[in-house]
Parts: structure tokens; sequence; C-alpha cells
């Protein structure tokens, strides 16, 4: 009963959201409907970030394995709404511990990728096999034509640099980009005619 | 006056794609229903999704699942959810824990239930745990620092990355990478497919990652559908190598040479 219920709500939301992309006469309804897509998100936000917390509390209070990283979960689930409530602008507690903790913190993840890429080029330019080398050759004229020392070497690197990017490279990816838009477009008709139901449980 | 309020022009290509993909779905259907049974070529990525549940198994490991930073309209997302429903299945037959943590609370939600009907479709509902597929924040890298922190705490044998990625892509590749883990990889985000193909033991590149679902359920329907999606591709290339062969003679002005 519940699988037909989801089934009918998928074809009937899949096909009214057809019609609403080619006949925009309709963009009022639409409109509506991300509205109210506003509206499970925020509960589903809820229930998730409710769940987050119990989970991090029942840690805490068994003292279980990790129990520090909990608390510190919980105090920040509980910090930051709580620093909401005496205002958002730009003098506000809030605002102060997002500028000075939460986007600091951002920035420490994002800037160990420098790291990661240094780490997985180094496995990935070693000339194990031809394609490899091929890899290893583009990825040092691309970067020698990217770089002031590698136009001092030789004046045309920049050109050969900018030929791969546009030529070879482009081809790939618009290769792949003509596949993942069919699978796109036939994945979206699997799902809104029933045949593609893996979202909502196993076919057994 | 009255075409152009009811369907754009603009939009008229995208029509004529809509309806060439669903006139080659309803073909398939049609040869199914005379009796055709289709087949693809294995895909060594999806393929080694049963090994890495295997290797977890007898290493005594957790399995580590993520779909990335994408939401529940996009395709990768559902295709990640389709494979997450196989992964679960094996997952609770083989008695292996299954690790979730989410980016998206709609996402994480739908998650909940996949795995739990995956897990009572094999008869061991027990082996569902909500604690293990939840979400955490939609924090690019608040979701990345917390992600590659329960990699290293878990140490898991197989990590799978299904789905749309960004930036956070090789900082969980690279984690995973690490811990020793069987990495398989599939993304419709052509950036950060280099980044996989690296760190991974296995990339599904583009297509594939729609694919994947169905080459594991090896459900005919689905099947038969990528089958179409193939038909379709060598429609586009036939396409192109025209295109390619009228600009060239258009750009050398070969015809009057003739």
């Amino acid at each position: 009963m519940t699988r037909r219920l989801v089934f009918w709500i998928t074809l009937s939301f899949g096909v009214f959201m057809l019609f609403q992309f080619f006949i925009p006469v309709v963009g009022g309804a639409y409109r509506k409907v991300l509205d109210w897509m506003q509206v499970i998100y925020l509960s589903s936000l809820l229930v998730g970030v409710i769940a987050l917390g119990l989970q991090h509390l029942r840690k805490v209070s068994t003292l279980s394995s990790g129990w520090g990283y909990s608390l510190v979960t919980v105090a920040g689930l509980v910090a930051m709404p709580v620093a909401a409530f005496w205002g958002t602008g730009e003098s506000s507690v809030f605002f102060w511990l997002f500028n000075n903790m939460q986007v600091p913190m951002q920035s420490t993840v994002f800037s160990l990728l420098a790291f990661f890429v240094a780490s997985a080029a180094f496995r990935g330019f070693r000339a194990r096999s031809l394609p490899a080398f091929l890899l290893l050759v583009s990825a040092a004229i691309v970067m020698l034509g990217r770089v002031p020392i590698g136009t001092k070497l030789y004046f045309d690197f920049p050109a050969w640099s900018q030929a791969l990017l546009d030529i070879p490279s482009v081809a790939a990816r618009r290769g792949i980009l003509i596949g993942i838009g069919l699978g796109s477009v036939a994945t979206s008709l699997r799902v809104i005619l029933g045949i593609e139901r893996g979202f909502f449980g196993r076919k057994v | 006056m009255n075409t152009l309020i009811w369907l754009p022009a603009e939009k008229i290509p995208v029509l004529i794609a809509f309806l060439c993909v669903a006139a080659a779905l309803l073909g398939v259907f049609l040869l199914k229903r005379k009796g055709k049974s289709f087949k693809i070529r294995a895909l060594p990525g999806a393929s080694a999704i049963e090994e890495a549940i295997g290797r977890a198994t007898e290493m005594g490991k957790p399995v580590f699942f993520t779909s990335g930073t994408g939401e529940i309209d996009r395709m990768a997302t559902l295709a990640a959810l389709s494979v997450l429903g196989e992964v679960a299945y094996k997952t609770a037959q083989y008695g292996t824990p299954l690790f979730y943590p989410n980016n998206d609370p709609v996402v994480a939600t739908v998650a909940q239930e996949v795995v739990s009907e995956a897990a009572s479709k094999a008869g061991h509902p027990e082996a569902y745990k909500p604690e293990n597929v939840f979400f955490v924040t939609k924090s690019q890298f608040g979701y990345t620092a917390h992600a590659s922190g329960l990699m290293e705490r878990l140490k898991p044998a197989a990590t799978l990355y299904f789905g749309t990625f960004e930036g956070e892509s090789l900082i969980l590749a690279e984690t995973g990478f690490a811990q020793g883990a069987i990495q398989i990889a599939a993304t419709d985000s052509t950036i950060q497919l280099a980044f996989f193909l690296v760190a991974c033991d296995y990339t599904l590149i583009g297509e594939e990652l729609f694919a994947a679902g169905g080459s594991l359920s090896g459900d005919q329907e689905v099947l038969g559908s990528i089958v179409a999606q193939d038909w379709l591709k060598a429609a586009v290339i036939l396409l192109l190598l025209v295109g390619a062969i009228l600009a060239t003679f258009t750009t050398f002005n070969l015809a009057s040479r003739l």
C-alpha cells in the first residue's frame, strides 16, 4: 500500500514538473510546490538535527568511545541557536561565532585539500603504463604552461597548455556530459514511471 | 504567438530530446513484453561492490557509504540511493555494519527508509541501525570533517562514494585511501572524476553511476532502459560525426572544390 502511494505521488508530481518545464503557464502552481518543498525540507532538518543531538547526548551520558567529540557537537548544536536569540546582525554574538569559529574551521578543512592534491598527484603521475605516461606528460605541460618558469623554459608552453585544455580535455568532458545527460533523463523517466524504485526500497 | 506562450521556442529542442528518450524507453519495454531479455556489459566498479563488502565482512570491519553533497532532486543522488539499497541488502545479509553520514536532511530521511527496507528484505531487520545512517550538517566542509573523522575512527574496509561531489571528494577519498579501504566511486561531477580516478580502486564514470543500480539488481526493466540509453548515445555519436563532416566541408569550402 505504502509503495503504491509513493508511486502515485512520484508519478503525479513528476508529470506536473514536466508540464511546468515545457508550459510556463502553470508557473504559479510550480512556485506553490517549491513552497511545500521548503516545508518538507525544514521538517526533515528538524528531525535530522534532533536525532543527531540525541545520538550525541547518549554518547556523552554513557561516556562511550569518542564522547569528547560528541560533547563538542552538542555544545555547538546548543550554542548557535541560543546565540541567535540575541540577534543575528553584524554586532551579534551569533555573527561573531560564525565569523570567528565556523568560517575558520571550514577554511582549515578546505585548505587540507592542497596536501591531498599533492599526495594524490604523486601517486597518479607515476608512469606505470602508456596512459599513465601520457597523463604525466599532459599534466607537466599544463602545469608548465601556467607558471612563469614554463614560458622561460620554452615560450610556447602556455599555448600547448591551452590547446590541451581546449581540445582533448573538452572533447572528453563533452563525451562524459552527453552520457550524463542521457543517463539523467532516462533515470528521471524511470523514477517517474516507477521502474527505478531503489530509492524507496529494494525490489525482490 | 500562442505557441510562444504555451511552448517557448527555446524549449523545443529539449522537448524533442525528451521525446526521443521516451520513445527509446517505450521501444525497449515493447521488446521486453515480446520476451526479449536485456544485458549490459559488466561494470567492473559495480561488480567490485560485492567483493568489497565480502572483504569488509572477512576483516570484521564496517562499510562506509557517502552520497556527497547532492540533494534529493539530483538524479545522481537517486541513483546513489538505488545502489545504497543493494549495498544495504548485502551488508544486512552478511551482518556487516554500514555507516552513511549524510549532508542533507531529506536524503538522510530517505536513506534511513532505504536501508531499513533493504535490511527487512534481507531477513535481518535488526541489521538496520538508525544511528549509523544519520544527518550531520549542511555545511560542506563541516560534513567533510565529520566524514573524514568517522573514517579515521572506524577504519572501514570498504568505502563507497556514489553521488554528487564537490571540493570534498579528494579529502574523503584520500582519507579512505589512508585507511587501506577498497574504494569505489561513481559521480556525475566531471571535475571530481579526476580525483576519484587517482584515489580510488574503481571509478564509475558519469553515466555508469546511473547504470550501477540496475547492474547490481539485474532488474530487466532498468537494464532495458540502459540499453535504450545506449541506442540514443549511438544516435548522438552519428549526429556528431555528420555534424563534424558538414562543418569540415563548410569551413574549408570543400564542396566547391569537388
